[in-house]
């Protein structure tokens, strides 16, 4: 314990030019062509937005589920910082860095999709400020969490820069900032659900309720966990680092009770009013809710808390299902039960489907850039988990780990 | 044994920590759950307040309303895709819906043989539509930089493009599908009927100046419901005299025998009220107008929820204190200190 320093986190190393980074390089040029069209001849030249759906999906993904892929940052402060359960300190920083992209890159998406974008600054000004809009709310906390989360991340950057003294002090007010960090997502998650309340019948009440901001923001946090495992799973096999298992374990009972917790609330909303009927009147509605739901009850049973350990096999199965049935509500929410009226329809051309991939490609090069060169990842030995894992048993709650 | 309990300690931690989550989400479903609770006042439409009375059953669908909004409103012709074949040099306005070249259109309900105007089952029956007004509208609710505004005086809901960040949010929101953004233009921007107060020299909409049987008739709301009340109240077949132009104009009013109209008023209670009015011999519904939808707005509802949480921001500043106390009060075992 008394070890403990900047060096618990260290720069992966290794070449950031890989066969990989190439590809996905590819990506991102090909989502460049195709939003050189959209700013030169306009959202039509590229997508098939239209008046009856004039959100596709670079709000419905890139926004609405990106965030809340970006929710890692917020669900583990959650668990460090409020519930003071330490031992999953060292999940902290790749959950920062992946909020980060997954917001500024949400972001980034609002911008190309926005038909005014040279306007948009007008959000910030505060005589043309109309407090009933949710979405105002929703913007300025977008934007005053990506700040945020650039704060939470610095010490990574100072740390790599040998700014002892920046960071020292900046370390006396980090709290107000995760602090800060908490109660955004929180704001923005549940608006995220609100701003659909004023669709009222245009969406199909399969999905239409006054506890909208409550699903938000519990599927925010479940699907914030979930990517938490998700990405230590992947950054242990993909980078040979061994497996944070005990750590894991314990989460996905966390998300297990969260999961449960949401789907009573949301499947007992719709017994209560009524609308469960409409499950059954078979149509693209009724099949996605079922997809969407049978998704979060198979999550449900593979994070059930047993006697035997979760092996990372399963962890990931069930992160991957869980992120799944995330995406699908929140795309159920979006597009899927969404009727503007007769005569319109909606899927996305290749255009938009190529500036979405291109969008999440640039996401994963800079994460992988960013493990490699700054200290993000926890430098893990087998017998460093082993030993806090032991003193995990012996001590119940005893933090690990130092902040950020 | 001892296994048994420690498993057992470590469970009642974990779900210490979801209950407390779990407890508040209980809270706020209790409260969510009574909607009227939320729920902030309905808005009253001023009393000056001016909008359209559009009568379906005196419509002959000649569509000078749609010619008149174009020629004062500058708008080039519509031509749909279906009709590029015969029309593609424009030389007639084939608008078959609202878009952002067009801010009034004239639509047709057909079923079966069409054989009789104003009739549901084998019949036929015109439709205007245009902004209605609301009362309480969800496109200046959800606006978040004030691009949609409504005239104190006469209600008129307005569109600012100089504001306008073209997110798009009340083309997705307006239940009558009204504002409608121009996809094709790198620079586009939002578009909608304003009642002519946008237009210089307009002193009533040209949709109703134009119309020769006063199927579209414009004036105070208060009046216009008045109008259609009367409409109501005529044996079919009888004839009477209709207005045209604007109600209390002194031009020569239409004379023509009265409908079957259904005996409803469309807008005086729906979505919390709209300022354009419109009678029918044709459920509404069929004319593409939503009627299984409550009385009161939704904009209602979604600002009831945002300032009820919202209120005076004590919500999020209490729980931002809570939150940066236990953030201080958990990181401080790792103060800069031990670091060095």
């Amino acid at each position: 314990m008394a070890k403990q320093s900047d060096q618990v986190h260290a720069p992966l190393g290794g070449p950031i030019f890989t066969p990989m980074f190439f590809g996905l390089g590819l990506l991102v040029l090909v989502a460049g062509f195709f939003l050189f069209n959209r700013f030169f001849f306009g959202l039509a030249s590229v997508t098939n937005l239209s008046d009856g759906y004039p959100w596709g999906i670079w709000i419905a993904i890139d926004l609405v589920v990106g965030t809340a892929l970006g929710c890692a940052g917020y669900a583990i402060a959650l668990l460090v910082y409020i519930l003071n359960r330490g031992e999953y300190h060292p999940l902290v920083r790749p959950a920062l860095l992946a909020s980060l992209f997954g917001y500024a890159l949400g972001g980034a998406a609002v911008m190309i999709d926005l038909g005014r974008y040279w306007q948009g600054y007008n959000m910030f000004l505060p005589w043309l400020s109309q407090y009933n809009s949710v979405m105002l709310e929703t913007a300025l906390c977008i934007a005053a969490y990506i700040t945020v989360l650039m704060i939470e991340f610095s010490p990574v950057f100072l740390e790599r820069l040998g700014m002892k003294n920046v960071r020292r002090k900046l370390d006396r007010v980090l709290f107000i900032f995760i602090g800060l960090g908490i109660l955004l997502p929180t704001m923005h998650q549940s608006s995220m659900g609100t701003i659909l309340v004023i669709l009222g019948h245009q969406l199909s009440a399969l999905w239409q309720t006054q506890l909208l901001p409550l699903l938000f923001l519990s599927s925010a946090l479940f699907m914030g966990f979930a990517i938490v495992v998700f990405e230590a799973v992947l950054s242990s096999v993909g980078f040979r680092r061994p497996m944070e298992a005990y750590i894991l374990n314990k989460l996905s009972t966390v998300m297990a009770w969260l999961l449960l917790g949401y789907l009573v609330l949301r499947l007992g909303d719709l017994i209560f009013r009524g609308d469960i009927v409409l499950a059954f009147d078979l149509g693209v509605d009724a099949v996605m809710f079922w997809i969407e739901t049978v998704l979060h009850v198979i999550a449900l049973v593979l994070l059930w808390p047993r006697k035997e350990r979760a092996s990372p096999q399963r962890m990931f199965v069930a992160a991957s299902t869980m992120l799944a049935a995330g995406t699908v509500y929140r795309i159920n929410c979006y597009l899927i039960g969404y009727h503007p009226g007769d005569g319109w329809s909606y899927f996305p051309t290749v255009g938009e489907i190529m500036v979405t991939v291109g969008i999440f490609s640039l996401e994963v090069m800079l994460y992988l850039i960013f493990v490699k060169k700054l200290p993000v990842l926890h430098t893990v030995e087998r017998a460093y988990i082993e030993e806090h894992a032991a003193e995990a048993r012996d001590q119940g709650s005893a933090p690990v780990g130092h902040a950020t | 044994m001892q296994l048994n309990r420690r498993a057992f300690l470590k469970f009642a931690a974990v779900d210490g920590a979801v209950g407390a989550a779990a407890g508040g989400t209980a809270l706020a479903a209790a409260e969510t759950a009574s909607a009227q609770g939320l729920q902030r006042d309905a808005r009253a439409m001023p009393d000056d307040a001016v909008g359209l009375l559009y009568d379906s059953t005196l419509c002959i669908g000649c569509r000078a309303c749609q010619a008149a909004c174009k020629q004062v409103n500058g708008m080039p012709v519509d031509i749909p895709e279906v009709y590029e074949d015969w029309n593609a040099d424009g030389t007639w306005d084939t608008a078959v819906d609202l878009s952002g070249d067009t801010l009034t259109v004239i639509q047709v309900y057909q079923h079966g043989t069409m054989a009789v105007k104003d009739r549901a089952e084998d019949g036929y029956a015109f439709v205007k539509r245009q902004c209605m007004h609301c009362t309480d509208a969800s496109c200046i609710s959800v606006c978040p930089v004030s691009a949609m505004t409504k005239d104190p005086v006469s209600g008129v809901v307005s569109h600012h493009p100089d504001r306008c960040i073209g997110c798009r949010y009340c083309v997705l929101a307006c239940p009558f599908g009204v504002p409608r953004y121009e996809y094709d233009d790198p620079f586009g921007q939002i578009q909608k009927c304003q009642l002519c107060t946008n237009v210089e020299g307009q002193d009533i909409p040209a949709c109703a100046d134009v119309c020769p049987t006063g199927a579209t008739l414009y004036g105070r709301t208060k009046d216009l419901q008045d109008e259609a009340e009367r409409r109501l109240g005529m044996t079919a077949g009888e004839k009477h005299w209709f207005p045209r132009g604007a109600l209390g104009d002194d031009r020569a009013p239409h004379e023509a025998p009265a409908a079957q109209y259904l005996n409803d008023v469309y807008g005086e209670e729906i979505l919390g009220g709209t300022q354009c009015r419109m009678v029918s011999g044709v459920p509404f519904e069929s004319l593409g107008y939503p009627e299984d939808v409550p009385d009161y707005s939704y904009a209602s509802i979604t600002e009831g929820i945002q300032h009820t949480l919202y209120k005076y921001f004590i919500a999020p500043a209490v729980l931002l204190a809570g939150l940066v106390y236990f953030a201080y009060k958990n990181a401080r075992g790792h103060r800069p200190e031990e670091w060095d």
